[in-house]
């Protein structure tokens, strides 16, 4: 059999429940693509031994009318996982094993993966390069040296490199989509409350959203089905139906409307990227679709609403690191008060304090009107801006990223220029909204490009079928000389 | 004519001051579980035995609103005569402390579920309205236990978390005695609601005093200190006379009150400043991300409303009309919950006057006493109503009750028995006292004479001698009725 490696997750469970390859042999596939990994770095656990344990144990008695029958899933390390260390990329949760499951890995399970390892990502999900990490780089499966892309960047990297058949990831800004554009592969950031939180070390409350990373928009349907559900220990969880995504997933999208954003196109934005663009509109044109001009006038505020937004609500939820209860504690210090400050300076990356300083600057009093109650004025303005869009268009095409992937410590002293890439996936987490990015073509040097999808609130069906669709025309493949085993 | 107001005022050396003073009641919910997790909130388990991993804040846990909270919290708002606010908001109060695990509160801020509401306090010189400015709900921290180590602090997360509701009351009240009443009325209330138990032992309820004084007659609010976490009515009333007369000195010396928050230290009997104004936390208040905001519908009120037990007011009035008794009697009856039915179960079948006298008398002094409740007291309603029936009838003296209530106080027995077997009956045979009285009155002509002739007094001698022969067992009002018939 070739490779089965680089198959996708659907063909995979074809293969299982076909019983034409047993889970061992699966599980072992990916481990020894693990073990040949020397410097992706992607992984910050890794549960091969465990992972072998259940593949047997599922071929012993293989129970195949579950969605993810024996398939070992790498996830990133922001999920909780019982008995597995689950670290959040954190010196400060170095030797942190959670006694419960996140929610969303609980789906997963139950459906009957298994866990292969959890991955690398930026401190706390905050990083659009991965390299906020406190488990070092993580690099990018296309090339030496280059960013995957973050927070969720050792899921995106893994998942490109064949460490892993699919992984989920969180979105919070983009941590999803981005990485996603960057790898060559395909990521969902769905409807806020549609994939319960409970469970998933918290960024920021109100835009934190789990979704799947796949290597199809297929597989990306299959994952959603098995991740969205309600969940009543999540207090923003939507209490709906399930949805079986996968098994509706069509390619016919005649007569929809994609609207086209003009405040998308932004200055100095590659010309690579505005074919991209360009060619993501044809296609959809030739799929049947028709394409409307609309204009979303408030998207030049997202990026600075969504810096003051997120950093508020994660300087609060950062308070609990603080060395009393669990995770990392400062042998340092006399009194309470200085074990707190030693604790979280020596605990705390740079980028996390950056941004602890930043939400509780923004929320202080004095300050708070002018920042925080602004902001989530504004931030009912961008949300305005997509429900009047929606009474036009089905959805909406954009690029994902304003560039390819870059070089390891090319924006890593340069902050703005760094949040600057989560420019067009932003204001999504802003309306709450899905969106999905679908790799869509390459720039000069080969690295891949993403195009973006946004739908309207919990119409991931038809945002999946759009993505489907365009992924069918655009016919992307991905050629990796496997750098990372030599 | 009106009584004559007893104003509280502390006498300076330059003048009068009048003391102004706001509460706010930190008192917890009655509920099995906590405000966001379905932890337990029984008091005194062994230390973190309740901890959920909401509780200690875990990484990835979110608090879930325990509705119970929410409709307890409603009732109480319905109790202070409140407005229900149909739209209201949890938010994070941000600061850190070793026994607040999140490294936030969760409190309502700037949109409570309860906002003006009142409540009457009978004073001596007439009723008095206390405005209640807001009721929010909040999580209680944990415990931080400093004195068990000589180098650790000890932290007891079981009540992390529970919830509390907050009772903000206007600045209207002006004397500790005002204080005194106005915590014992809103404790009264929440218990006849089920909403408190309101046992300050255990830490149910408790209250940061706002206190200032301002000359008497002056119309603006002086600067106010804050006693915080005062957690007993006493210490509420010798905080208040300490910090004002503080306060007075202060002014009168010429100087300015700093606003600040104060501690009671109980030992001393003097409160001390804890920080200033400029020290004061900035706690960061914003919507808690967690939690949607909490819409209330009407309907649910309205169903909480029809719901509400009768309140000590109504219950109070009813008592008024129904048993005759007057404003004060009425208030000392329906005060405590427990009291008022005991006196229900006890008068449905007795005397008013003799149920009244009963239990404000002999059977409070027993409580005060032996310092129990009245559902401890070994005289339970029946036995007292039992008690006072045999006095109704006649089958003993008032006298003779004391002595049977002395000991169903403390062996808890039925009345009938002890008399029965105690032999305690009056003698109630006019035949038999007619013997006992014709007896005397020949053995005593002379005394006969002389009552006869006008000593009016010597009535008192006959009366003692029948007892004195009876055993003191005679009815005492039918020895009356035979003797002045037979001295006639």
């Amino acid at each position: 059999m070739s490779d089965i490696t680089k198959k996708s997750l659907t063909e995979i469970v074809r293969l299982i429940k076909k019983k034409e390859i047993k889970s061992e042999e699966l599980t072992q596939s990916f481990i020894k693509n693990i073990n040949n990994d020397k410097k992706l770095n992607s992984f910050i656990t890794n549960c091969s031994d465990e992972a072998l344990n259940k593949a047997k144990n599922f071929d012993k008695n293989p129970k195949l009318d579950t969605l993810l029958p024996g398939v070992p899933i790498a996830v990133k390390d922001l999920f909780c996982t019982l008995g597995v260390k689950t670290t959040a990329g954190s010196k400060m949760l170095e030797n942190f094993v959670p006694n419960y499951e996140s929610s969303i890995t609980n789906n997963l399970w139950n459906e009957g993966a298994f866990l292969l390892g959890k991955l690398n990502c930026d401190e706390y999900a905050m990083g659009s390069s991965n390299e906020t990490s406190y488990y070092g780089n993580v690099m990018n499966p296309i090339a030496v040296n280059t960013v995957p892309g973050g927070s969720s960047g050792g899921s995106a990297s893994a998942l490109a490199a064949n460490l892993t058949p699919t992984t989920i990831g969180t979105d919070t800004g983009g941590s999803i989509r981005q990485p996603a554009s960057f790898t060559g592969t395909v990521g969902l950031k769905p409807t806020y409350g549609l994939c319960s939180r409970w469970g998933i070390v918290a960024f920021a409350s109100s835009l934190d959203q789990a979704g799947p990373m796949t290597k199809t928009v297929e597989d990306c349907a299959l994952m959603l089905e098995v991740m969205a559900g309600f969940d009543k220990k999540d207090s923003t969880s939507i209490n709906k139906k399930k949805e079986n995504y996968s098994k509706n997933l069509t390619d016919n999208i005649k007569g929809l409307k994609i609207g086209i954003p003009k405040e998308y196109r932004v200055d100095g934005m590659p010309k690579e990227i505005d074919n991209l663009w360009e060619n993501g509109k044809n296609l959809l044109k030739d799929s049947g679709a028709q394409i409307v001009d609309i204009s979303l006038p408030n998207t030049k505020y997202a990026l600075p609403t969504y810096y003051i937004v997120a950093p508020a609500e994660a300087s609060s939820n950062l308070a609990r690191y603080d060395g009393v209860k669990y995770g990392y504690r400062s042998k340092k210090g006399n009194n309470l008060i200085e074990m707190y400050e030693n604790t979280r300076s020596e605990g705390f990356g740079d980028e996390v304090k950056r941004r602890i300083l930043i939400g509780t600057y923004v929320l202080s009093s004095g300050y708070y009107d002018a920042y925080y109650i602004k902001a989530q004025k504004v931030r009912q303005l961008i949300k305005n801006d997509f429900d009047q869009s929606f009474k036009k268009v089905d959805a909406i095409l954009t690029p994902s990223t304003p560039s390819s992937a870059f070089k390891i410590g090319e924006k890593k002293n340069n902050p703005i220029s760094m949040y600057l890439n989560d420019i067009f996936t932003v204001p999504v987490n802003l309306a709450g909204i899905p969106a999905i990015s679908i790799p869509a073509g390459t720039d000069n040097n080969n690295y891949p490009l993403g195009l973006q999808l946004i739908g309207r609130p919990l119409d991931e069906q038809k945002l999946l079928n759009i993505a489907y669709a365009a992924e069918k025309k655009i016919n992307f493949k991905q050629s990796l000389n496997r750098w990372w085993e030599k | 004519m009106t009584k004559p107001i007893r104003k509280y005022l502390i006498e300076g050396e330059k003048g009068k001051w009048e003391v102004v003073i706001g509460l706010e009641v930190h008192a917890q919910v009655t509920s099995n579980s906590k405000l966001f997790s379905g932890s337990s909130t029984k008091f005194g388990a062994e230390p973190n035995t309740q901890v959920s991993l909401v509780d200690s804040a875990f990484p990835g846990m979110l608090p879930v609103i325990n509705e119970f909270c929410i409709q307890q919290a409603i009732k109480t708002g319905l109790g202070l005569k409140a407005k229900i606010n149909s739209y209201s908001v949890f938010d994070r109060k941000n600061y850190f402390y070793a026994d607040l695990p999140q490294g936030y509160q969760i409190s309502q801020y700037k949109n409570p579920i309860v906002g003006e509401g009142e409540i009457t306090l009978d004073l001596a010189e007439g009723s008095k309205k206390v405005g209640i400015e807001r009721l929010h709900l909040e999580q209680d921290a944990g415990k931080s236990i400093h004195d068990l180590d000589p180098s650790s602090t000890f932290i007891d997360l079981n009540r992390s978390g529970i919830a509390l509701m907050e009772i903000v009351s206007k600045p209207d009240l002006r004397s500790p005695d005002e204080v005194n009443v106005y915590v014992k009325k809103l404790r009264s209330i929440m218990r006849y609601l089920g909403t408190c138990d309101g046992n300050m032992q255990e830490g149910s309820l408790r209250a940061d005093v706002n206190v200032s004084v301002r000359k008497e007659g002056d119309k603006h609010l002086g600067t106010r200190c804050e006693i915080k976490n005062v957690n007993s009515i006493k210490f509420m009333q010798m905080a208040i006379d300490y910090e004002a007369k503080r306060q007075v000195e202060i002014l009168e010396s010429g100087k300015k009150i700093n606003q600040e928050t104060r501690l009671f230290d109980t030992k001393k009997n003097e409160t001390r400043s804890m920080r200033s104004k400029e020290d004061a936390h900035d706690y960061r208040y914003f919507p808690d991300p967690d939690l949607l905001p909490l819409n209330i519908d009407q309907n649910l009120i309205e169903k909480i409303k029809k719901s509400l037990p009768e309140l000590p007011d109504q219950k109070k009035e009813r008592f008024i009309n129904e048993y005759s008794l007057t404003p004060y009697e009425a208030n000392v009856l329906v005060y405590d919950k427990e009291i008022s039915e005991y006196f229900e179960e006890v008068v449905k079948n007795s005397d008013k006057n003799l149920t009244k006298n009963w239990i404000m008398g002999d059977l409070f002094a027993s409580l005060n006493e032996k310092n129990i409740s009245i559902t401890e007291s070994l005289v339970t309603a029946n036995k007292m109503a039992q008690l006072i029936d045999c006095i109704s009838s006649g089958l003993i003296s008032g006298r003779t009750a004391k002595e049977v209530f002395e000991i169903i106080k403390e062996t808890g027995e039925e009345p009938k028995k002890i008399i029965e077997s105690k032999g305690l009956q009056q003698k109630s045979d006019p035949k038999e006292l007619e013997k006992i009285i014709d007896k005397i009155i020949s053995e005593n002509k002379d005394k006969v004479t002389q009552y006869k002739s006008g000593k009016d007094k010597l009535f008192g001698f006959f009366v003692g001698q029948v007892m004195k022969v009876s055993g003191g067992k005679a009815n005492p009002q039918l020895v009356n009725e035979i003797l002045k018939q037979k001295l006639k």
